[in-house]
């Protein structure tokens, strides 16, 4: 990690690493799409269940973005590697995407399946909360002008959410244990059949090429972005000299 | 030690004297629940039901009152400057400035908090309940909300971003708080899990948020 801790050797890098990225990405995207198609209709929910193949990759990447977040923070804050920021301040937006897409994709899920757009169960609402924790940190980077300056309370911020996230999932489960003793909605691992549970997992690992391949792009962005921002600072300072 | 009872003296103080920042708190939460029979209803059976949640929520937005200026006003003064520098520990600072925040503005919410219960209509059992769960996890809710205040410090529009901040965060503490009050009506064993991991939360947060908070601080003043 300390070897791309240089800017210009990490661009250089994930300039040929990119076009390999988007089209694993792309490839494995596609072949999970094609087993899901291939897969057999659920006896219960019909064809509605390949919204799975969709939504439950995208709860996953939702949590493991906050997770390269969190790890980022420690970088930023611990060894302050210059790239750490710039990962944890674009992996928000993407995070939020994912959750948004779990949350979407869950309510289009839910309506056919349990006759309602929304239900505050424990897993929806910890999701939503995670939603609200990513708002609230592109809310904090935004909100400093110089994104330099921006980057340790941001990181120190997503430390403390990250510590919050088991909490929420735990409580929420143990509070509905205590006011409706039925969860409605379950998907445990292995108790789903292999003909569906390979292609969910070639999906995640779809997502997960496409994050990385999306995260990589973003960070490429933004190194370019505060390479425009110095040159402009600078090019104002040629201009009106200090008196 | 004395320099820290010195600090809690000037935060009571100030917050006592400057603006009666603390009867604001209980002031706000009074309105706050006084609404509620207006927004939902008159329904006793129902507000009856809804008690205890519409105190915590209630409690919860009362604690937020005030947030931003905990070190903003310090920080606009300088005397913040003077507390990083200070031989006292910075954490202990910020842990004491939280505590005297929340005797001055958490405190006056359990000690009103059955009087309004009684409004809402809750049994007079879980009053006391009502009571003992606020006592318990309001320390949290502030504590929790001293990060989001030295995050924001710097910040000029930083008043607004305390609440997007610190409320996602606050969801366990208001899980467990509504939890256990709500099974304070049930019976007093179903009570005593909740409360007991609400005092966890609290415990806690009371350790780990000066930490994190003291950190936001020295880099704001970076």
């Amino acid at each position: 990690m300390i070897a791309f801790a240089n800017p210009t050797r990490f661009m250089a890098l994930t300039d040929r690493l990119m076009p390999w990225l988007w089209s694993a990405a792309g490839l494995v995207l596609a072949i999970g799409l094609v087993m899901a198609f291939r897969a057999p209709a659920d006896y219960q929910q019909g064809h509605t269940v390949l919204i799975m193949y969709i939504h439950v990759p995208a709860a996953w990447l939702a949590m493991m973005c906050y997770t390269v977040i969190a790890v980022s923070g420690i970088g930023t804050l611990v060894w302050r590697h210059p790239l750490a920021d710039v990962s944890a301040k674009v992996a928000a937006p993407v995070g939020a995407a994912f959750t948004f897409l779990a949350l979407i994709t869950g309510s289009l899920w839910g309506k056919p399946m349990w006759g309602t757009w929304w239900v505050w169960d424990a897993r929806l609402t910890s999701v939503l909360v995670l939603f609200l924790m990513y708002l609230g940190l592109i809310a904090l980077w935004r909100a400093f002008d110089d994104p330099v300056r921006a980057a340790r309370p941001a990181a120190i911020l997503a430390l403390v959410g990250f510590v919050n996230i088991p909490i929420i999932k735990f409580s929420v489960d143990w509070w509905n244990t205590l006011h409706q003793p039925a969860s409605v909605f379950r998907l445990d691992g292995p108790t789903i059949d292999a003909s569906m549970l390979w292609p969910l997992l070639i999906m995640a690992g779809g997502y997960t090429l496409l994050f990385v391949a999306l995260h990589t792009a973003a960070m490429r962005n933004e190194i370019l972005r505060r390479r425009v921002r110095a040159m402009r600072i600078k090019a104002a300072a040629v201009l009106a000299p200090a008196q | 030690m004395g320099a820290l009872a010195a600090l809690f003296r000037r935060e009571a103080r100030l917050a006592l004297r400057v603006g009666g920042g603390a009867m604001m708190g209980a002031m706000f939460f009074l309105i706050v629940v006084s609404l509620m029979p207006f927004a939902v209803g008159p329904d006793l059976n129902l507000l009856q039901r809804v008690g205890p949640a519409i105190l915590w929520v209630a409690a919860l937005l009362a604690t937020l009152l005030g947030l931003d200026r905990l070190f903003q006003a310090d920080y606009e003064d300088g005397s913040l400057d003077l507390l990083v520098m200070a031989e006292t520990p910075l954490v202990l600072a910020v842990a004491v400035k939280a505590l005297a925040h929340w005797m001055t503005t958490g405190l006056p919410l359990v000690i009103v908090a059955p009087l309004l219960g009684l409004m809402l209509n809750i049994a007079p059992g879980a009053l006391l309940a009502v009571s003992l769960t606020l006592l318990i996890g309001t320390p949290a809710l502030t504590f929790v909300g001293t990060i989001g205040a030295a995050l924001t410090v710097a910040l000029r529009r930083g008043g607004l971003l305390v609440p997007v901040l610190v409320l996602p965060l606050a969801v366990p503490v208001l899980i467990f708080g509504v939890g256990a009050t709500s099974a304070a009506v049930t019976g007093p064993m179903a009570m005593a899990t909740p409360l007991m991991v609400l005092a966890g939360i609290s415990l806690a947060s009371l350790v780990l948020a000066p930490v994190a908070a003291a950190a936001a601080l020295r880099l704001a003043l970076d």
